[in-house]
């Protein structure tokens, strides 16, 4: 109602203070900008991309970075640098659903059994604690052969192994959260659990789950990678980072490029993300809180 | 004392932060004088710059705090001026620091005979051996229990207390000249206060260091301390002998504070709180004339326009008000008298018979061992409360009054007992409780920063109890929101604001209103003001006696603040390892005869007021493990008044005298009377006013 340009100048007060924050911190700043222009590769890569991907020219195998192919050429003399362009949208959606997976289960179990405690808490955390006792790739790679390599079942592999983790986290911050006196206020009144969670812990949950978050992008960023690598993830002809590097393999004795593009694009956006979940740790979480 | 060349002489410091927003001078032009076993009081409200100040005649500031102007000279070494290098030479050996939270002070994986010696051995240049002895030493100095044994523990096995005195011996052991004590009894219970505060005074005279004492509580000062300094906003306010300023007090901020702490020897019934409006400035918006003048009530235009410099008015005393002649004239106490309420007995709200707690110690393999035990945490405590009617509940911490207060609240489920409200037999768990029964106990808690949702506008909280429990409608809401803001005197636009745009008293308000929102017969309230400044604190009780007057409400009020109990309870229950061990009247409690466990914590209490003596009674070691009760009276590992064998082997029997006075004691009540005699409180030559 009357409301609304209140609230939207407030809006835009917070945003100014944040991209203030941005600015203020240059590690911050260039990690937030690292993934937005990854972001914007991975949505418009193909139309920047020079040649299309799978466009071989057996004459121009192993070329080394030119004016026409700035990255160079790969063993079936594809133009290396349309391939990554266009693989970052792989890597991108195939980390991004994965980790919007892991969260979204690791939000609900971690806070149900931090908020319900007793037997319930004691035999998810107890699950938890197998699934990470396994090595992460070891676990994915006998899931990935029993349901067949593709990119669905990467993505599916990449939520699992990660909702344990998101769980322990979000579970020590309720644990720490269903004490707090307003808690037990809304107790008092006899609030529902149901509306406790949502309305009183949640809100207070969601910073730290921010962070986890971009945490865990930044590793399923690698354990696609290395999926691919391994041959597992998705298949060729697809212009996937992990693959790239692990086709180059053959190769790079003679063509250094072949490896040093996709592996340093890998590089660069996980160093990006991480400078992010930085980032995000010391605006959201002033003060430092333990990470689980 | 004052002829004696001063240890620490300090000439107009300034302290400067630089903060994003530009240079913050968080302490302006204070100078100040200690000599020689002289015990320097500094006190002020939180934010007025105590402990910058402190920290900064030492130089020990964090990397944007610098001193802008001034002279630090102590004992003609002039600090301010001293490299780094030497600086660190003159910390640890000439100047020791002893801090408020002696958990956080203390290297937990060292053990206290290494700790205590390290100094030694960094600044005095001792063996390993020789230290090692002497730390010993300095434990025995400190009054420690078996120091040879303490010196070869680790901090987590000693109490609050004993850690303390570990500290204290810390700071002593380089003999130095100058010692600085930040808060040191703050985190302590007031028995083990009372013991610390004796410490240092003996120890003081003994060493003849020069000590600034910095506390915000004014009893503390009167009890030890021989000069006080009242620091306002980063200026010193007011400075004296201690005599002189608690007895004139020739600043209205003095005056105020002053005013602010509740008295052991009045109530709620005759006395309303006087308290300080506004707050204290931040060293960037301060006004132009007097700091003090948008707070004052005695402010005149002349008061706006000029700083006041600070004059002597007395023989070393010092104001910095321009009207202390108008001060002296008027009369010392500017409380106001209330009219005596007529007392009615209301009726029974609440009935709790026999509430025991036992929480169920689980140590895994240990329990296996050693079979299965349980801390009693409360024990078989009955109380009745009646409507408008407050029932203080006093006791050490960890003596289970919380516990209590959670069980009756059915936010910890009770053991075995009954709790009726209102003649309806209550669940144990909130969880199964009708709403029409949650609605009738509200609680307030202790932490400000932790009673509100940090997501939520205050104005939400206080909405939700009316929606859930009271059914009204969106307008009905939104009017009674507004109702119970005013109620607790919170602008309505503070309706919008997230709690971290509050302040800690302002968090508190909106708390009350959320627990009265769902207009309750009983509200708990569990050390509401413990945490807050002295000013927020007599606001903040007043505002709950006067709440009470309007809406009938029973209060059950927790707290370990003596006079706090006293200004605001009609009764008052002693609790002691999860037992009551006397319950009466405010008036009886306070006067003999007492339990002797009453008795050594009313003496304990520190009184602002320089010229009062009271009894030293006091309580040695801390309060048992509830895991391993006493047998019989639970008091008598402590109790100076311990009768004999019968103490240690059977449980004391009730007393019962006029008034519902009653004592759970061995000791008969006449005997008690005698044994007291006239109460603990001796005025020293006469005094009417107080």
């Amino acid at each position: 109602m009357q409301k609304q340009p209140q609230e939207n100048s407030e809006n835009r007060m917070a945003l100014k203070k944040f991209f203030r924050r941005l600015r203020s911190n240059p590690t911050i700043f260039i990690g937030f900008m690292i993934v937005l222009i990854f972001l914007f590769i991975a949505a418009f890569g193909p139309f920047l991309a020079p040649y299309p991907y799978t466009q071989q020219n057996l004459s121009e195998r192993l070329q080394p970075p030119s004016d026409d192919n700035i990255f160079g050429t790969d063993q079936f003399g594809r133009d290396i640098y349309s391939r990554i362009l266009v693989g970052s949208r792989d890597v991108l959606v195939v980390a991004g659903s994965g980790t919007v997976l892991a969260v979204f289960f690791g939000l609900l179990l971690g806070l149900f059994s931090g908020y319900r405690g007793g037997y319930f808490d004691e035999v998810v955390m107890r699950v938890m604690d197998v699934i990470l006792s396994i090595p992460p790739l070891l676990l994915a790679m006998v899931i990935l052969f029993s349901l067949g390599p593709s990119r669905v079942n990467v993505i599916i592999v990449v939520g699992f192994l990660y909702i344990p983790m998101v769980a322990r986290v979000v579970r020590s911050v309720v644990l720490d959260l269903k004490t707090r006196q307003y808690v037990e206020a809304a107790r008092l009144r006899g609030e529902t659990s149901a509306y406790i969670l949502y309305k009183e812990i949640l809100p207070n949950v969601l910073p730290h789950l921010a962070v986890e978050s971009s945490m865990r992008f930044s590793y399923s960023i690698f354990l696609v990678a290395s999926l691919g690598f391994l041959g597992l993830g998705v298949q060729p002809p697809s212009p996937d980072w992990g693959l790239m590097v692990g086709e180059s393999r053959t190769w790079f004795h003679q063509a250094r490029w072949v490896l040093f593009f996709p592996a340093g694009a890998i590089a660069i956006l996980v160093v990006g993300v991480g400078f992010m979940s930085d980032g995000l740790r010391r605006m959201l979480l002033p003060g430092g809180v333990s990470d689980g | 004392m004052a002829d004696r060349e001063p240890v620490l002489k300090v000439e107009n410091l300034t302290i400067t932060y630089d903060t994003e927003k530009g240079p913050l001078h968080t302490v302006r032009n204070v100078s100040l004088q200690i000599a020689p076993g002289e015990i320097y009081g500094l006190v002020g409200e939180s934010g007025s710059g105590k402990t910058t100040f402190a920290r900064g005649v030492v130089r020990y500031l964090p990397s944007n705090g610098k001193i802008t102007t001034g002279r630090i000279s102590l004992s003609g070494t002039d600090l301010a001026t001293l490299s780094h290098k030497q600086i660190r030479k003159v910390w640890g050996s000439r100047v020791t620091m002893v801090h408020q939270d002696p958990n956080a002070s203390i290297n937990p994986s060292m053990l206290i005979g290494d700790q205590i010696a390290e100094a030694m051995r960094v600044h005095l240049g001792l063996n390993k051996k020789q230290a090692g002895q002497k730390a010993i030493e300095m434990l025995n100095k400190v009054r420690m229990p078996d120091p040879e044994l303490v010196a070869r523990r680790y901090a987590h096995q000693l109490s609050g207390g004993m850690l303390q005195r570990v500290l204290i011996a810390t700071a002593m052991a380089t003999n130095p000249e100058f010692m600085i004590m930040d808060e040191p009894t703050t985190a302590l219970d007031v028995t083990t206060e009372a013991v610390i505060l004796d410490l240092i005074r003996e120890l003081m005279s003994e060493y003849n260091t020069a000590i600034l004492f910095i506390t915000h509580n004014l009893g503390v000062i009167a009890r030890i301390c021989d000069r006080i300094g009242v620091l306002y906003a980063g200026e010193l306010m007011e400075e004296g002998p201690i005599h002189e300023v608690f007895r004139n007090r020739l600043h209205p901020y003095t005056r105020g504070l002053l005013g602010c702490v509740p008295r052991v020897d009045a109530s709620k019934k005759s006395i309303t709180l006087s308290s300080i409006p506004g707050f204290i400035p931040r060293p960037n918006q301060l006004p132009p004339g007097c700091i003090f003048a948008p707070r004052c009530d005695l402010v005149e235009e002349a008061c706006q326009l000029e700083r006041p410099p600070l004059v002597e008015i007395g023989p070393s005393h010092l104001s910095s008000c321009r009207r202390v002649d108008c001060l002296r004239t008027r009369t010392k106490e500017v409380e106001q008298a209330r009219e005596e309420r007529i007392e009615e007995l209301g009726p029974v709200v609440l009935e709790a018979r026999n509430i025991k707690k036992y929480f169920p110690f689980s140590g895994g393999l240990t329990a296996l061992v050693r079979g299965k035990k349980s801390v009693k945490a409360v024990d078989d405590i009955s109380i009745r409360m009646r409507s408008s009617f407050t029932l203080g509940i006093v006791g050490e911490s960890g003596c289970g009054k919380t516990t209590l207060a959670r069980c009756i609240a059915g936010l910890e489920e009770a053991t075995s007992g009954e709790i009726d409200l209102e003649g309806e037999h209550l669940d144990y768990s909130v969880s199964r409780r009708e709403p029409a029964v949650l609605k009738k106990i509200q609680m307030v808690f202790q932490n400000p920063d932790a009673s509100l949702n940090p997501q939520l506008p205050a104005g939400y909280s206080v909405a939700r109890p009316l929606t859930l429990l009271r059914n009204m409608s969106k307008k009905q809401v939104q009017e009674r929101v507004k109702e119970l803001f005013a109620a607790v005197s919170l602008p309505p636009d503070y309706i919008d604001r997230l709690p971290h745009e509050l302040s800690g008293g302002e968090k508190q308000r909106v708390a009350i209103a959320r627990a009265f929102a769902a207009d309750p017969v009983l509200m708990i309230c569990d050390e509401p003001i413990s945490s807050l400044d002295v000013s927020v604190q007599a606001s903040l009780m007043n505002l709950l006696a006067e709440l009470q007057g309007t809406a009938g409400t029973a209060y059950l009020f927790i707290s370990h603040d003596l006079a706090a109990v006293r200004h605001l309870s009609d009764w008052i229950a002693v609790v002691y390892l999860g037992r009551l061990w006397e319950i009466g009247s405010a008036e009886d409690v306070f006067v003999p005869p007492y339990h002797p466990y009453t008795e050594a914590l009313l003496s304990a209490i520190p009184i602002p007021d320089p010229d009062i003596e009271q009894d030293r009674i006091r309580l040695k070691g801390s309060v048992p493990s509830a895991l391993n009760v006493p047998p019989g009276c639970r008091f008598h590992t402590r109790c100076p008044r311990k009768i004999g064998a019968v103490c240690e082997t059977e449980e004391p029997p009730w007393r019962e005298m006029e008034g519902g006075h009653r004592i759970c004691c061995h000791i008969p009540i006449d005997e008690l009377k005698t044994l007291q005699g006239g109460g603990l409180l001796k005025k020293a030559g006469q005094g009417g006013n107080r």
